[in-house]
């Protein structure tokens, strides 16, 4: 009995482990694990957000109060470096476009409060970093991770244009290069970050979206931990005293 | 079954001790189901202080604010309704509002910080009804020497342009200031204390 | 006074009240003085924790209900106020998303405790009709709250099951259209489904765990030596010799079950609540879209095992309802469990090997069913169902052979330790 005991939970477990159902199975992407403590990366990540994302991109399920009590972000701080579009600290980020942004992009950039929910915090992390060079596209950019994107790279100041190049022909390639599982791009012009900065840039980025995703997750965890303690001395105590009764049984 | 090998004491220790635990437990789960029945962030948000707009009020008449879902109200006093109020002192209650339904910087003759503006919450006393606005004089059928001032119509409370409350009426208390900063001469924040200097 | 005095002869409040209220009486008859044989082991604890559960979701679905709101509009909005805007609103909607994974574990495995060792067999037979509706009801109750967060994945699982309807001959699209109020799944089905969901559904299911309890103490619980306790008892006292009451003994012994179950509960809640894309799925943090179906459309991980079904039965004579028939079988099946297992023995200890064996693939049959259900459909996974199905039907439609004529084990007077 016992073993077949443990090839059910063996069985079980192991179904359980295998992943996410979900995953984009056909594009490799970078792993980020979200550092959820790493305040100073989620709070330059909240000013990065605010500077090159929220003026299409709104954050319609954060407020700036939560941020600020969660980032530690003093109020004139955060109305200095944050708040561009109201003066009210109750209220969600809200996007800079006017109602015809949809004739610019062809679609309304989409709300980003989930979107590490959604889609992933790797899928951010490599999305930032994928835009290369397209003559075909409209704005003569396209994303290996979202092929056709509408969405042009904003950040190119930052991170320099970049081409894709074959894959065999990555082995041997000389400069800045950045290689991705599967696809490689080859530095067409130097941005002002270097390569390393623009990663810890887009880091930062995807470390507050993910915080935007559920800004309650770092008290959960660490609510989480408090509980699961309490929890083993419970289990500690209820198995004593399930002994000591059942001592009567015989 | 055999009760010979029972330790009687060790059972009641494991008992108390598990039982004491698992309270503790147990209210730790209560708790957060009934703190999330506290205003939510939305709600807070909602009752953040509101900035009034003052400038355009014109004298003797009355703007109305809402703040955590109560009319706020600002009215702009002429000099002839401050003059009126000193009047009709001996008919109020509480005209020094030694009761605490002020801040402090606005315990005083006036009830405000500057006496051209009223700021208080459009609120009676008595049960919550909002009381009408009535700066006309003479108004007999109110008082007989009615120098302006707030009538409710639920039960017949009535109250000075500083909201203080006459004697003989059901309310038993003067009307309430909310806390208030004057952010500039035309814009008066509702919901906020002044900022210490 | 015109009272009967009660006969357990209590005084104070306690005997006002058994004067007019059996509360003695009950707590006697289904804790003080239940006798339940006293070999329960591991797989005995799955019936309190689907109780602790069913409470976990009662509470904390009423505290959700304070602050959803049904509707297409506000549905996706409320949820994400839950999480953010109300204080603990994270966690309380995360105890109620895990705490229906979790219900179909403890159920599953509460179930499969009652295949092995024959809590299905006579007198329980009504035992086991009551758990299988609870089980029919529950997932009801899961599909109905499932729809409500209103994402993307919600709106297609809606649009999915619903159009299971559509494959009934004749009246099926009518009857879609009908189910859903709408043309497309809309405000009407989430409203209804949501009403279904919190008062109708819970009230139901209540009903029945009420009846299945009371079922199980009117002819006593059965132990994994499948022995009847009740043949032997202690002719003075009259009480099963193999019994002990169920308070305290087994009261504290389902504590150091929920303690350990809580552990494995929480660290769920608080550390991986999207359980791994299963108990949460990413696609469901997208609201509801009418013009996009997430990529790769699965049901709950819960109903994979019969979602495979579905999946590997062909369309016949231009008509899908096979599958919805075979789907739908495979839950019916289990309602005739009773009269299907014919052994002379209850439990597998004393079974033989064509039994024993016969429980093993179906238990893994069932696991890899369920894995299969939840994957992009291709050749091999539509191949693997087929194979699977037909070894789920097999277990339960031969059971009445193969559980007969094998040779049994002799079974003993009194229960194994």
């Amino acid at each position: 009995m016992k073993h077949m005991l443990m090839r059910f939970a063996l069985t079980l477990a192991g179904v359980l482990l295998t992943g996410s159902a979900f995953a984009n199975s056909e594009l490799e992407l970078q792993s980020f694990r979200p550092e959820y403590s790493n305040i100073a990366s989620m709070q330059r990540g909240a000013r990065d957000y605010m500077a090159y994302c929220s003026g299409c991109h709104s954050m319609k399920y954060l407020r700036f109060s939560r941020i600020a009590a969660d980032l530690q972000i003093p109020e004139d701080e955060l109305k200095a470096n944050l708040m561009f579009t109201t003066d009210k600290v109750g209220e969600p980020i809200k996007s800079a476009l006017p109602a015809a942004s949809e004739q610019w992009f062809g679609r309304v950039p989409p709300d980003l409060s989930l979107v590490a929910r959604s889609r992933g915090p790797s899928w951010i992390y490599t999305y930032l970093q994928s835009f290369y060079l397209d003559e075909t596209r409209p704005l003569g950019v396209n994303n290996t991770v979202l092929p056709g994107a509408a969405m042009p790279n904003v950040l190119w100041e930052l991170q320099g244009w970049q081409k894709k190049v074959a894959h065999d022909a990555a082995a041997g390639g000389e400069g800045a290069k950045a290689e991705h599982h599967g696809t490689a791009f080859e530095s067409v012009s130097q941005g002002s970050l270097s390569p390393e900065e623009y990663k810890q840039f887009v880091a930062d980025v995807t470390n507050f979206m993910d915080y935007a995703g559920e800004p309650g997750k770092r008290d959960r965890i660490s609510t989480g931990i408090k509980v699961i303690i309490y929890l083993v001395l419970l289990l500690v105590l209820t198995y004593f005293l399930k002994k000591e009764f059942w001592r009567d049984i015989h | 079954m055999s009760n010979e090998s029972v330790d009687g004491t060790r059972r009641r220790f494991l008992t108390a001790a598990t039982s004491a635990v698992g309270a503790v437990g147990a209210a730790a789960v209560v708790w957060p189901f009934l703190a999330s029945l506290k205003p939510s962030a939305k709600a807070q948000a909602l009752g953040a202080p509101v900035i009034a707009d003052i400038s355009k009020i014109e004298p003797g008449m009355r703007s109305t604010y809402l703040w955590r879902g109560q009319p706020m109200w600002v009215i702009r006093r002429t000099p002839e309704m401050l003059e009126g109020m000193k009047k009709i002192t001996g008919d109020l209650l509480d005209p020094e509002s030694k009761a605490p339904q002020q801040p402090a910087y606005a315990q005083n003759e006036t009830r405000a910080q500057k006496p051209e503006y009223m700021v208080m919450k459009g609120v009676c006393t008595h049960l919550g009804c909002s009381p009408t606005f009535r700066p006309d004089t003479p108004a007999p059928e109110i008082a007989p020497d009615w120098q302006g001032g707030f009538f409710c119509p639920c039960h017949g409370s009535k109250f000075d342009l500083a909201g203080r409350v006459y004697k003989g009426v059901p309310a038993p208390l003067n009307m309430v200031v909310p806390p208030h900063r004057y952010e500039s001469d035309a814009i008066v924040v509702i919901g906020e204390d002044p900022k210490a200097a | 006074m015109a009272i009967v005095p009660n006969p357990y002869k209590t005084t104070g409040a306690l005997g006002w009240i058994d004067d007019r209220f059996p509360l003695t009486k009950m707590w006697r008859d289904h804790l003080s003085a239940y006798y339940a044989p006293k070999n329960f082991n591991f797989w005995y604890f799955f019936g309190s924790l689907a109780l602790l559960v069913l409470v976990n979701q009662l509470l904390t679905g009423i505290f959700l209900t304070m602050n959803y709101k049904p509707g297409a509009d506000l549905a996706f909005d409320s949820v994400e106020y839950i999480m953010r805007d109300v204080a603990w609103g994270n966690i309380i909607r995360y105890m109620h998303s895990t705490g229906a994974s979790a219900f179909f574990i403890v159920v599953y495995l509460h179930m499969f405790r009652g295949l092995i060792y024959g809590s299905h067999r006579k007198p329980r037979e009504l035992i086991w009709i009551f758990g299988s509706l609870i089980f029919l009801v529950l997932m009801a109750e899961a599909f109905c709250g499932y729809v409500l967060p209103w994402g993307n994945m919600s709106y297609w699982g809606a649009s999915v099951i619903i159009n299971l309807f559509g494959t009934v001959p004749f009246i099926g699209p009518d009857l879609v259209t009908w189910i859903q109020g709408d043309f497309v799944p809309g405000d009407a089905t989430l409203n209804r489904l949501f009403s279904l969901h919190v008062i109708a559904l819970p009230f139901v299911l209540v009903g029945l765990v009420f009846a299945h309890i009371l079922a199980l103490h009117e002819v006593g619980s059965n132990n994994p030596d499948g022995i009847e306790i009740k043949k032997n008892k202690d002719p003075e006292t009259g009480i099963p010799k193999d019994g002990i009451p169920f308070h305290p003994y087994y009261t504290v012994k389902d504590l150091v079950g929920v303690a350990g179950f809580l552990i494995l509960f929480s660290a769920v809640i608080f550390f991986m609540p999207d359980g791994g894309g299963y108990f949460l799925e990413q696609p469901n943090f997208t609201p509801a879209s009418q013009v996009s179906t997430p990529e790769h459309i699965t049901p709950a991980w819960y109903f994979g095992t019969y979602y495979a079904m579905l999946r590997a039965t062909p369309s016949f004579a231009g008509t899908q309802i096979w599958g919805v028939i075979v789907m739908f079988g495979a839950v019916v099946i289990l309602f005739f469990l009773p009269w299907l297992d014919r052994s002379p023995v209850k439990s597998i200890r004393y079974k033989g090997p064509i039994f024993k064996t016969a429980v093993g693939i179906f238990a893994v049959t069932f696991l890899l069913l369920n894995y299969y259900g939840l994957q992009k459909p291709s050749e091999f996974v539509t191949l693997v169902s087929r194979v699977g199905t037909i070894i789920y039907f097999a277990f339960f439609l031969g059971m009445p052979f193969y559980s007969k004529f094998e040779k049994t084990k002799p079974v003993p007077e009194r229960v194994t330790e």
